[in-house]
């Protein structure tokens, strides 16, 4: 018997449903239509919804979905019914994190699909076959990061460059309010 | 502010239709990937070539065999560059094209180089590629590795290797088994990771060797685990662990609860949430284990993390269908999240207030729910009505504000599901209660004057005419029926010209004046509605005889004898000629569905689509069922039907099951037989029954089933006689015999000769419950005193040491048979007193009442006084004998 926390699938879509990215670890989806169809579905379930501070959560077909949304970026995690909701809250962070770093703060689609390489990569670290790799948002940004670091850039720099993009990015989201 | 056009034009497009991928095209890429092969390999170009690779991949495009081999044999090449970055697009590639396992040995060389490099980076990704592409005779190669990179320092070469090992073990567990040293070794790390990966793994290697599984808790729950998510799995385990032993017998204190209870107070919610859950789902869980767990939970409602509130509130959620009292606390927060902008939160959160809900709180839940209806969906409005259906059922004296919520809910906006989910609502309740049918009845009509779907008229149409004419004023719905002869479609006006007819049948003194109005509807556009118009103005006008009246009720209010399956497949059949299609030549055997279909029927419908729509279930469907086989016709009438009762374990070849019909005079069991093996087809099968162990019992007849196909079930009866009137009880051993064929799975045809054989199925046993009907009343006490107190009946039991109060009246409730009433079945958490009120109608139709107290003393040791009153002095003796006996 399988005890494992189990992930079934990873989402990023864009602000009308469309797939970014999406990594699908379990057979309950198993031809694009039907992924296309539950993305859809998962979709047009959540976008009313204000996930743009919290983590939230809601149950479609057995499955329980943890998702969050910034700018016009929509994450979205899957496990089954059965499957405890802050372990796969703590997949989500981990990724959220990890892609916010990676982007240096500006999280939106075209800097999503300008880097779609580093969120493959991203992917990749957090989940492996379904199983929890690392939830840790900083490990996977370093691991997945490895060809976006310039080695030659000093790390005071990169620090100052990430404190300006976040910087910037609160000052527009404070502007829109 | 004028902008030069062309600037702005190019604004518009960046910003609606940008994207690097724009156009893309497999063809294309697949000939920029060409580039792999330059001998000079240009790092960035690759990776974006991989990166577009991958996007296509990712959108759902799949390559052919022919392409998806080149492009690998492409990116082997790369390999040859130095570059990090580029090195784990390789590796991500790899793992998307999933090689055959001819083109795999290009690689592995590659990798297993890569396995032993001396970055980090390197090691651990290339065991995850290799791992996911190799078969068992690479893997005894590289075995050393792996071992060694589980105990490597490096957490992420170590994690990397124990996942691949979980992801093995599922196609080399013989292998992966010679790692336990290692994986032991990982379980100890200092990574938070690597514990969680190897404690997986170790418990995957060890899970069929129960005591090892039982040991590994056992040491590990005495704490040196330190990461959140193995401390959950931790969990897992020992829950597994203890439902192990509970399941072989082994009794007494709960080994390893402490350590549950003590992850309740872990700093990692995710590890509080585990616990609390696994506690809520032991086995048998007793209210003292419960209520930390329960605490915790209550805490976690009102917390600022919308995914802790769901948890938490989908854990109680559950709780409430099995602990109902257990939850009353968490009730006050639970409430506050009843306008929680999660709507799922909000639902779940109403659905368990309406379980734990008491009698006190209904009004205001509902006035609560009220303001909240407006903004959901409907699917969510669904869940709620079905909720407040059965709280209506629970608490029949609050049935009128319940009635009042779903007719104001009725008349708002809304889909035909929901609509239909309320009608529905509204007609359970009406025939539940009694008191409440009038009244329902009204809103139904306000309904139909207003309704946009036919469906849901004619069904409400079809209900007012069995209904109506019983109801004290039936006049006053004569005017909402005919107003639909007027306004509606041809379908709605043929259903009221038929209630019409119905109600002028029923009540003489409304006859002349329904002719009249049948009359106007003679001349109607539509022939159907003609038709039945003058058909029934000939029916209220006939000579009023003894047999014409007969024949009249039996038109009006009889059902089709046949399944409507059936007669669709004979009309279909029929070929238009002289001889006229004959309803005797179709068959009144129903046949069921294939079981799949009936897995995606899921819910049972109820209300007004349940008749209709189960013909084989049901006590209504029973009675047609069985007066439609000749042999038992002449029983009279049915009195009682139980629940299945399973005489075969789950997965046989044969699945049985019984449903025990009760007669006056006679006993019929139905065993309903399931032949779920593809290759067989069984003929002639018949049931044998030794009822040597059940005295007053003779048997009478058997029917045997003709045929049993595959995955399609029938129905073999056997009937007995007993004595009239008399409780009879006992226990009958059954046989299943029949001619087993073998089948041809690819033709489906059954060879000629059969094999006789037979199948030993479970006891059946008749008991005591089987002759009393739960009947539920909406006012116990004035039931209770409307009885004659003279003819009570009161006497003491012991019941001997139990658990808690809620088990032993639930034993005899399960012993009589009869009716809980106003959710007196219920028991609060810590209660050393219960009063519990049941009610029922014993065989020959006598009404019974049972008021029984129960007590508690310190030693668990469990008293009940038992006072009956019945219609008649005998039954309530026969109910103490009952009990006495039981």
């Amino acid at each position: 018997m399988e005890l494992s926390p189990k992930v079934k699938n990873i989402l990023l879509l864009d602000s009308e449903g469309k797939r970014i990215a999406a990594k699908y670890y379990s057979d309950d989806w198993p031809t694009n239509t039907a992924k296309e169809a539950y993305e859809k579905a998962v979709f047009s379930k959540t976008k009313k919804t204000n996930a743009r501070t919290e983590v939230e959560v809601t149950a479609l077909e057995n499955n329980i979905i943890v998702y969050k949304f910034v700018q016009d970026l929509h994450f979205f995690v899957t496990g089954g019914e059965e499957e405890n909701e802050l372990i796969l809250a703590s997949v989500l962070q981990g990724l959220f994190d990890a892609v916010n770093l990676l982007l240096r703060g500006n999280v939106d689609k075209r800097e999503a699909l300008d880097n779609l390489d580093l969120i493959f990569l991203c992917f990749d670290e957090i989940i492996d076959g379904g199983i929890v790799l690392e939830t840790d948002a900083n490990v996977i940004a370093e691991k997945a990061g490895i060809n976006s670091i310039d080695p030659n850039a000093l790390l005071s720099e990169q620090t100052i460059s990430q404190a300006l993009a976040t910087a910037r990015e609160h000052l527009t989201r404070s502007l829109l309010k | 502010m004028a902008q030069p056009y062309v600037k702005k034009d190019d604004d518009h497009d960046d910003e609606l239709e940008y994207s690097p991928f724009m156009g893309i095209e497999k063809g294309a890429v697949l000939q920029e990937a060409r580039v792999f092969n330059d001998a000079q390999v240009d790092p960035r170009r690759c990776s974006q070539v991989i990166t577009k690779l991958l996007y296509l991949l990712n959108q759902g495009e799949s390559f052919t065999k022919v392409e998806a081999t080149e492009v690998f044999f492409s990116v082997t090449k790369l390999f040859q560059s130095k570059d990090t970055g580029l090195r784990r697009m390789v590796y991500l590639i790899i793992k998307e094209l999933s090689p055959s396992s001819d083109e795999v040995i290009i690689v592995t060389s590659s990798l297993m180089k890569d396995m032993n490099s001396k970055i980090d980076m390197y090691r651990a990704n290339a065991i995850r590629v290799l791992c996911r592409i190799i078969d068992g005779t690479l893997l005894t190669q590289i075995e050393r590795y792996l071992k060694q990179a589980i105990v490597d320092k490096n957490p992420v070469v170590s994690s990397a290797a124990l996942v691949s090992g979980l992801h093995l073990l599922r196609t080399n567990p013989e292998i992966v088994k010679r790692w336990s040293n290692e994986v032991q070794e990982g379980v100890q790390s200092r990574s938070a990771l690597v514990q969680f990966h190897a404690l997986a793994l170790l418990h995957q290697i060890r899970q069929n060797d129960r005591l090892a599984v039982s040991k590994l808790v056992g040491s590990l729950t005495r704490g040196s685990v330190r990461s959140p998510l193995a401390q959950c799995l931790l969990i897992r385990y020992t829950s597994q662990v203890i439902r192990d032993m509970s399941n072989h017998g082994q009794s007494g204190e709960r080994p390893f609860y402490e350590f549950l209870e003590s992850c309740l107070r872990h700093k990692a919610e995710m590890v509080i949430l585990e616990a609390a859950r696994s506690i809520t789902e032991l086995d048998g869980v007793t209210s003292r284990e419960l209520t930390p767990a329960i605490t915790v939970l209550q805490l976690f409602l009102s917390s600022p993390k919308p995914v802790l509130r769901f948890a938490a509130v989908r854990t109680l959620n559950k709780v409430s269908m099995t602990h109902p009292m257990a939850v009353t606390n968490c009730n006050i927060d639970m409430e506050s999240l009843i306008s929680d902008q999660n709507r799922s939160i909000a639902t779940l959160a109403i659905t368990t207030l309406l379980k734990t809900g008491n009698e006190s709180s209904v009004e205001r839940l509902m006035k609560q729910i009220t303001n909240f209806m407006s903004d959901i969906a409907d699917e969510f409005k669904i869940v709620v009505v079905d909720a407040i259906r059965s709280l209506c059922v629970k608490f029949p004296l609050k049935y009128r504000s319940l009635m009042t919520f779903l007719s104001n809910i009725l008349r708002e906006e809304g889909g035909f599901e929901y609509k239909r989910a309320i009608v529905d609502s509204i007609v359970t309740i009406i025939r539940d209660i009694p008191d409440a049918k009038e009244g329902g009845l009204l809103h139904l009509c306000e309904f139909i004057e207003d309704c946009e779907f036919t469906y849901l008229s004619t069904q409400i149409l079809h209900f007012l005419g069995i209904e109506g004419p019983k109801t004290s004023d039936p006049s006053k719905y004569i005017r909402y029926i005919y107003n639909r002869v007027h306004l509606e479609n041809a379908t709605v006006r043929a259903a009221a010209v038929t209630t019409l007819a119905k109600f002028g049948f029923m009540v003489e003194s409304l006859k002349p004046r329904i002719t009249i109005l049948l009359k106007r509807c003679i001349y109607d556009s539509d022939d159907e509605v003609r038709d039945r118009a003058t058909l029934f103005l000939s029916v209220l006008g006939g000579d009023g005889t003894l047999d014409a009246d007969k024949d009249s009720t039996e038109f009006l209010f009889g059902s089709l004898e046949v399944p409507l399956a059936n007669m669709e497949t004979s009309l279909k059949n029929y070929d238009p000629s002289e001889e006229a299609f004959d309803i005797n030549s179709v068959p009144k055997e129903v046949k069921s569905q294939p079981l799949a279909e009936k897995k995606a029927q899921g819910k049972k419908p109820t209300g007004l689509g349940a008749p209709p729509a189960a013909p084989a279930s049901g006590f209504e469907g029973y009675e047609r069922l069985l007066s439609s086989i000749p042999e038992f016709a002449a029983f009279g009438k049915l009195f009682k039907s139980s629940s299945p009762v399973e005489l075969t374990e789950a997965e046989t070849e044969y699945a049985v099951n019984v449903v025990k019909h009760i007669f006056d005079n006679h006993v019929v069991f139905q065993y309903n037989c399931t032949n779920t093996i593809p290759e067989q087809l069984l003929e002639r099968v018949n049931v044998i029954v030794d009822a040597s162990e059940a005295e007053e019992f003779s048997e009478l007849t058997s029917k045997a089933l003709n045929s049993l196909p595959y995955d399609s079930p029938g129905q073999a009866f056997v009937a007995f006689e007993k004595p009239t009137g008399v409780p009879a009880v006992g226990k009958f051993s059954n046989t299943l015999t029949f001619v087993v064929k073998e089948v041809d799975p690819s033709t489906g045809e059954a060879e000629d000769d059969g094999v006789e054989d037979e199948y030993q199925l479970e006891d059946l046993e008749v008991v005591s419950a089987d002759y009393i009907l739960k009947v539920s009343i909406s006012n116990f006490r004035n039931a209770w005193e409307s009885m004659n107190e003279e003819d009570e009946h009161v006497d003491e039991y012991g019941l001997g040491q139990r658990d808690s109060l809620g088990e032993a009246i639930k034993a005899v409730i399960d012993l009589l048979g009869m009716q809980p009433c106003e959710g007196t079945e219920t028991v609060p958490s810590n209660a050393r007193s219960h009063t519990c009120l049941l009610s029922g109608v014993y065989i020959g139709n006598v009404k019974v009442l049972v008021r029984a107290q129960f007590g508690m003393d310190s030693s668990k040791d469990i008293a009940m006084k038992l006072a009956v009153r019945a219609e008649d002095v005998s039954v309530a003796e026969a109910i103490h004998e009952i009990v006495a006996n039981g």
